[in-house]
């Protein structure tokens, strides 16, 4: 799908590439023991390292560059056995030494590629530059006091990764299926919990505006964006404001800008002129970090299965439709929850059931499927049920919502409710003379040709006998008499 | 018996005998600190207190017998660069004036674990930087040693660990921490006329002192003699998985390798070392030290060490570089000194303004300057390549010789306010020993004599990577046949 801006001049084409920061889970931080948790009280989670005091020294943490090269390894990646750190200096209040260690020159990983699907059901493949691990700062608080600001250090130090994507990116939904796809990967990797609205995702975006055939222009960073749906307007509204230069005449500025969605604006943050001049050197404190080959192997081994992979065998295995297998296997918990329903049962009707009224009701009661009201053991014994007739599809549908409301199981909703089937065939016989005896009119008119009416009767036979008729045996029962 | 006169190695011994008690020891240090820090300034701090209660607590430690840690009871001065859990630590800098760390370098840990007792924190240039001890924020340094015939102009004890130099030639402590980025122990050493050994890069913790250049700080010892140095560093040194650049081998018995015979022994004399304008005396010190170590069985080999002339401008490059980087957490935010103002920049640029010194400041541009862009290759980048040119020239050496041996410093001690106008003339009193600092070798000065003016003059020893042994050895061998038993003019016994 060809996105393009039309400008006074003609269509302008969008490039669009992401710096995707990620923190990293761990126990505790990039270079000291402090904890690397979310939350606690202000300054709790700070180490005399973290603070930057005198004569204090940053560790590798090896957890850390263990998860950095699990999410290599799940994105394709090269993975660099030497890499290094270096100080990116500049003064700021929350961050403590004067400079960020961050590995600028020679990243712990190289090259990879994401693989995204967009709308239309069509994919691309946006390649990946590198990811490299590098120390999050503190936060300034400014809206505590009117004349002072406060300082939290709690994520001073914090690991984090920072994905650089190629300029591969087309269109403001290329730039949303990317950012989704990478955070599926991360969280299936256990590497970061993707959560944007806490800070622990965040993107710079870098766009810039061509015409067709053109090398790049200058492009603008839109810094730190905090959600999808905020990413793929700032393209949208940035795009269009660099058309409008290009066509007025003037020349984009390479500079900083941030987006605000109040406004659906970007706005100057800082131009070249005024950035910073990093004077990024390798970090003595630090030595090259050298990785074994083995090590990276057995890391490979124990990787769990990727969101592609699973899409696939879900297909394979299970042969339910690519849709089907993309939704479910979205999360980890959603994919794990299918597959737990789906053991020894018929798949495509465990696809059915968790995508259509399983989802449903936890988007109803609002739950998530990890607090689900409903396990994938009790989903499973109701599609039991079904299987083996001792409740038809109707009726499941009743017990599945009373399964929400009481926590039973389908089998014993069934027996407290005497919702079991009817399969005697003498009684479904007996309540298809009673329905006959009562419409003799509509009778009439089915024998005189109106075929249509025997879902009429279907449906009557059904209500008399309170929905637990087997439908087949009912279909049955009345061709004959019929 | 004067017991500020001891060595380490006679003072263990006599408290193991209970010939004295560590707390006349120690108190006969605190006495002369006492007596003469007024006027030599070789102290920021002075621990008197809690140097006596430790020397009390080391006596019911040596009145138990037995076992007793090597130190126990010995009184040190430890340079105010390493951090000490509940003292000040002041980096001599208006920026730390009130700094009181809650805790222990590794180095001094190391040494209070052994029984040490720390008699005070001793002064040095500011924030390590300075060959003269003139650049504290705490005031001067004076040389304890005085020209013949002039006991009136106040001689500079070299620098940046010049307290201790000063302090321990003396005699107000047995022996005395240094840092050493680019000469910091081994020249105040020749100027004091005592022994100081910079260690290899790697076999002291940097952790908890504070760093100046991160690539080329080593602390090391101080003292009387190379068997009090043997002593010191046998403690201070050793792995530490604080300290990524800390190097995990083990810690020999540098004490037997002081005895060690040098039969055989390899002694470079490297050609470059021979600077065009070097004093007569210095040539003569030289000659003669590489005729003692003939005479002690060594083979002499001319070397080249061709990288050598650019020891200094590399060095300037590397360790200001580093240093603008190092001290940037110096900010007025979190601890040290804050000069408040209307916005963050301006609390910054008051607080270093008023925090930092000029010789700091002048550093700290010089080193924004080589790192900014469009400088960086020209400058760090062809530095760090040059560096790895100087460390490789020293490889070649150590391919045919053991050590090799030099002139510590270009001259004796000057003057206060001499040489203080011209930065590059100050500079030029590490030419000898920076480079042994660029390649991470061990080295150690030695005194060998005396100046015409009746000045020390140290010898250097150079030796291998982790081969602190050899320098040892060599070194021993010079002090034996120097024989030097002058001593300062101001000291401990003197009234």
């Amino acid at each position: 799908m060809t996105y393009l801006i039309e400008g006074r001049d003609g269509p302008w084409e969008l490039v669009v590439g992401l710096e995707v920061h990620a923190q990293v889970i761990s126990q505790s931080k990039l270079f000291s023991g402090a904890s690397a948790s979310y939350g606690g009280e202000p300054n709790t989670h700070v180490s005399l390292v973290d603070a930057g005091f005198p004569g204090m020294l940053p560790v590798i943490n090896r957890e850390c560059v263990a998860q950095a090269v699990r999410t290599g390894l799940g994105l394709k990646a090269r993975v660099n056995l030497e890499s290094r750190f270096d100080r990116k200096n500049y003064f700021y209040a929350d961050l403590p030494t004067g400079y960020q260690i961050s590995q600028f020159t020679h990243p712990i990983i190289g090259e990879g590629a994401i693989e995204i699907e967009l709308a239309d059901g069509s994919t691309r493949m946006i390649g990946i530059t590198r990811l490299h691990l590098e120390q999050d700062a503190g936060k300034s608080m400014h809206d505590q006091d009117p004349a002072r600001s406060f300082i939290d250090l709690n994520r001073a130090g914090v690991a984090l990764m920072e994905i650089v994507s190629e300029p591969d990116i087309r269109t403001p939904e290329e730039a949303g299926a990317y950012l989704r796809k990478l955070r599926m990967i991360l969280r299936y990797l256990g590497t970061c919990d993707g959560n944007m609205e806490e800070g622990s995702m965040r993107a710079d975006v870098n766009v810039s505006v061509r015409k067709a055939g053109e090398p790049f222009r200058t492009r603008c960073e839109i810094k730190n964006v905090n959600s999808i749906r905020y990413v793929m307007q700032a393209i949208e509204v940035e795009a269009v404001r660099q058309v409008e230069i290009w066509e007025g005449g003037g020349s984009v500025d390479q500079e900083t800008r941030l987006f605000d969605p109040a406004r659906s604006e970007t706005r100057s943050l800082r131009s070249k002129e005024d950035a910073h001049d990093y004077r990024y050197f390798p970090d003595p404190d630090l030595l090259p970090l050298v990785i074994e080959e083995a090590w990276v192997q057995d890391l490979a081994a124990h990787l769990p299965e990727l969101p592609d992979a699973k899409c696939q065998r879900f297909q394979d295995e299970y042969g339910i439709p690519r849709y089907d297998a993309g939704v479910l296997v979205a999360e980890q918990a959603t994919a794990d929850f299918y597959e737990t329903v789906a053991r020894g049962r018929d798949p495509r009707l465990a696809a059915n059931w968790v995508i259509g009224d399983f989802f449903a009701a936890l988007n109803r009661t609002g739950r998530t499927i990890q607090d689900s009201p409903i396990s994938a053991d009790a989903l499973g014994g109701m599609l039991d049920l079904i299987t083996d007739g001792t409740i038809n599809g109707k009726i499941a549908k009743d017990v599945f919502e009373e399964m929400l409301e009481s926590g039973e199981s389908a089998a014993e909703i069934v027996e407290r409710k005497g919702l079991r089937q009817v399969t005697d065939t003498g009684a479904i016989d007996a309540a298809v003379q009673a329905v006959l005896d009562k419409n003799p009119d509509k009778l009439a008119e089915y024998r005189s040709g109106k075929d249509k009416l025997f879902g009429f009767f279907v449906g009557q036979v059904m209500k008399a006998m309170a929905g637990k008729g087997n439908p087949a045996l009912v279909n049955e029962a009345l061709k004959k008499v019929l | 018996m004067m017991l500020t006169e001891l060595t380490i190695a006679a003072a263990q011994g006599g408290l193991r005998r209970r010939e004295f008690s560590a707390e006349e020891l120690v108190g006969a240090h605190v006495a002369a600190i006492d007596r003469l820090n007024g006027r030599l300034n070789a102290f920021i701090t002075v621990t008197s207190e809690q140097a006596l209660d430790a020397a009390r607590r080391a006596d019911a430690i040596l009145a138990g017998g037995g076992d007793v840690p090597a130190l126990t009871g010995i009184p040190l001065g430890i340079k105010d660069l390493f951090c000490t859990d509940g003292v000040r630590t002041t980096a001599a800098s208006r920026m730390l004036e009130d700094f009181v760390p809650p805790y222990e370098s590794t180095v001094t840990a190391n040494l209070l674990a052994d029984g040490a007792v720390f008699v005070g924190k001793t002064n040095l240039d500011e924030f390590a930087m300075g060959s003269a001890n003139i650049t504290s924020a705490f005031g001067s340094v004076e040389n304890p040693w005085k020209r013949a015939g002039d006991a009136e102009t106040v001689l500079v004890p070299g620098g940046s660990s010049g307290g201790s130099a000063a302090a321990v030639a003396a005699r107000l402590a047995m022996g005395a921490t240094g840092t050493d980025t680019g000469g910091s122990i081994r020249q105040p050493a020749s100027y004091c006329g005592i022994a100081g050994i910079k260690p290899t890069y790697g076999r002291c913790s940097r952790w908890g002192t504070i760093a100046f250049a991160s690539s080329l700080d080593q602390a090391g010892p101080m003292a009387r003699t190379v068997e009090d140095c043997a002593i010191l560093l046998q403690s201070m040194a050793g792995f530490d998985t604080r300290d990524s650049t800390s190097v995990d081998i083990a810690v020999p018995d540098y004490r037997a390798a002081c005895g060690r015979s040098l039969k055989g022994m390899k002694v470079g004399i490297p050609a470059e070392y021979r600077v065009a304008g070097m004093p007569a005396e210095i040539e003569a010190a030289w000659e003669q030290g590489i005729a003692w170590l003939r005479d002690a069985g060594c083979e002499i080999v001319e070397v080249s060490l061709p990288y050598t002339k650019y020891g200094l401008a590399t060095y300037y490059i590397v360790a200001p570089a580093e240093c603008s980087s190092n001290l940037a957490r110096y900010d007025g935010v979190r601890f040290g000194r804050r000069v408040p103002g209307a916005s963050l920049d301006e609390l910054y640029e008051a607080t270093r303004r008023e925090g930092f010194g000029a010789e700091v400041r002048r550093r700290i541009l010089m080193g924004t300057y080589v790192l900014s862009a469009g400088y960086y290759d020209a400058y760090y980048l062809r530095a760090q390549k040059v560096r790895n040119l100087i460390r490789k020239d020293f490889e070649n050496a150590f391919q045919t010789v053991d050590v090799l041996l030099t002139p510590t410093a270009p001259s004796p001690a000057f003057a206060q306010g001499e040489k203080m106008d011209d930065p590059v003339q100050m500079y030029l009193n590490d030419v000898f020993t920076v480079p042994a600092s660029m390649a991470g070798v061990p080295a150690m000065s030695v005194p060998a004599g005396l100046s015409q003016s009746g000045l020390p003059l140290g010898l250097q020893v150079i030796g291998r990577s982790f081969d602190e042994e050899s320098v040892f050895a060599a070194a021993s061998a010079l002090e034996r046949a120097a024989g030097f038993t002058h001593r300062p003019a101001v000291r401990a016994e003197v009234v």
